[in-house]
């Protein structure tokens, strides 16, 4: 049951939106992972985002996807909670951890030991429309404790403007996507988040970005 | 009524388009051998883009009149989008924006009701005054001039402008009994089409001298001059048959096709070139975004439409 109302969410609502009234323009689709354990790492500006990098992925894989949300906004309520967990399939995590022995990223070790591919937003929240903010300290921990899954490097521009933080009404944007080869946990011990970041900075250099202000 | 509900003319006119991009696909298959790398793919994937235009085209234009309507809408929905993403614009006018789309519904809503009146006034006067108007209530006045005039050049060129083509399907029947209002649009739209092509290959063929250097260093004055006569040629040729224009009138609908199809596509490459891009976008492999494709239809559809609208209706 759950399994077809997800369907019928991303077949008849996510994919429609993202395709008709967006539109998206994607480069480098071939660095996407095939299979888990996998980490998608991308800037974070609208609630739009996880649901286009979910859309780039085939289908069959959809149930293996778990974008990684704070738990504080996502679970407010049980009728949202059951929304992001059952049909879009959030992964929430808490945003400040609750005791000195417990580690909130302990949701996202389990999933990679499972073989799913996390979507994870380093900047944290979504922050100003259309600037790649300071990165959390999350991504480091998790491609330290698992150096040999690869995180994947995107960017994304137009979310921002067509549905960012705190207005509801969507405008139609087109997207521009650039993905980037994946780099591993072993390859950049001693910095991986400043590396990360600086591909991910990379990438938004070869979009071109029309004045918003 | 013929063939899916089409009038026998315009079924024999699509036939014969579809005959045309036949030959042109057995053309580039013979020579795509001699072709170096980048100009293969490029042609390749521009031929694909005419098959897959020319169908979708031909089964709005096939079903019935709404379906023809709602997709001449949806063009202006994409063209829109895209220009929008291309120029620089302000967050303060987000809503503005929104409601700009909803100029596209709006216009083509008229379209359908046949409401001539309302149709030439909606975008030139009411959203010209009334989206400043809201963009004053936003509060912002930084960058006000840039954010209402590139807003309403956008209007007008993609929703305005390309509401013309769908008028022509609504206009009454009895003047043009033989290919009715889908005549009239098949008559535009391929010959403002063939006219970029014909442009195209006459420059390839004789092109010596550039004609706007500075805005698109592509087009020759040799292109330009052997595309308008054939199209102009192609105009008579074509008329008896899909239009109600006379033979004199049919040769001043391709000099005027032809020679707004040339400006159109300039102006379009002012745009891109003052944006700093090459193509509009990417949603049609080997010609660009939609924008590419129908720059030259912004200026001859409302040009034809007023053109044959006075002389005949």
């Amino acid at each position: 049951m759950i399994g077809i109302l997800r369907w019928l969410y991303f077949s008849l609502l996510v994919r429609p939106v993202i395709t008709i009234i967006l539109g998206l323009n994607t480069r480098g689709r071939e660095h996407l992972p095939r299979r888990g354990p996998a980490i998608i790492a991308a800037n974070h500006n609208s609630h739009l985002d996880a649901m286009v990098l979910m859309s780039l992925l085939p289908h069959r894989l959809l149930h293996r996807v778990r974008p990684v949300a704070a738990e504080d906004y996502f679970m407010k309520n049980r009728l949202l909670a059951w929304f992001s967990t059952r049909i879009v399939g959030i992964l929430p995590i808490a945003r400040k951890r609750s005791g000195p022995d417990d580690d909130p990223l302990a949701g996202c070790y389990q999933a990679l030991e499972n073989d799913q591919i996390l979507i994870f937003f380093p900047e944290g929240s979504r922050g100003e429309p259309e600037k790649l903010g300071k990165f959390r300290a999350g991504i480091a921990k998790v491609a330290a404790r698992y150096p040999d899954v690869p995180v994947v490097p995107v960017y994304m521009h137009g979310l921002g403007k067509a549905l960012p933080r705190g207005e509801g009404l969507l405008v139609p944007f087109l997207v521009d996507i650039q993905i980037g080869e994946g780099l591993k946990g072993r390859n950049h011990p001693e910095d991986f988040p400043d590396t990360l970041r600086g591909r991910i900075q990379a990438l938004a250099g070869d979009i071109r970005q029309p004045e918003w202000d | 009524m013929g063939e899916f509900g089409l009038q026998p003319a315009v079924f024999q006119a699509l036939a014969g388009i579809f005959g045309l991009l036949v030959i042109a696909s057995i053309i580039v298959a013979i020579i795509r051998s001699r072709l170096a790398d980048a100009a293969r793919t490029e042609l390749v994937s521009r031929i694909q883009s005419w098959w897959l235009m020319l169908i979708i085209f031909t089964v709005a234009m096939a079903v019935t009149r709404n379906i023809s309507l709602v997709f001449f809408a949806f063009v202006s929905f994409m063209a829109l989008k895209e220009y929008l993403s291309l120029v620089p614009t302000r967050r303060a006018d987000r809503r503005v924006m929104f409601w700009a789309y909803l100029t596209i519904p709006t216009q083509y809503i008229l379209v359908g009701m046949e409401w001539y009146g309302m149709f030439i006034i909606l975008i030139p006067v009411y959203a010209f005054l009334l989206l400043p108007m809201r963009m004053v209530l936003a509060g912002e006045t930084h960058h006000f001039l840039r954010a209402a005039g590139t807003l309403h050049w956008g209007l007008m060129a993609m929703v305005f402008s390309i509401s013309h083509v769908a008028y022509l399907l609504v206009l009454p029947g009895e003047v043009n009994p033989g290919a009715g209002g889908a005549g009239l649009v098949l008559y535009l739209v391929f010959l403002t089409q063939f006219n970029d092509v014909a442009q195209y290959c006459w420059g390839k063929l004789l092109g010596r001298h550039k004609v706007l250097p500075t805005v698109s260093p592509g087009k020759t004055t040799e292109g330009l001059i052997g595309g308008v006569a054939t199209t102009v040629f192609l105009a008579w040729l074509l008329a008896g048959w899909l239009t109600p224009l006379t033979d004199g009138q049919a040769l001043a609908a391709g000099l005027l096709i032809g020679m707004a199809g040339f400006i159109g596509d300039v102006t379009i490459s002012a745009l891109k070139r003052d944006l700093g891009v090459k193509d509009s976008g990417s949603l049609l492999p080997g010609h660009g975004g939609i924008l590419d494709r129908i720059d030259s239809l912004i200026y001859t559809a409302p040009l034809f439409f007023h053109f044959v609208y006075y002389l005949h209706y």
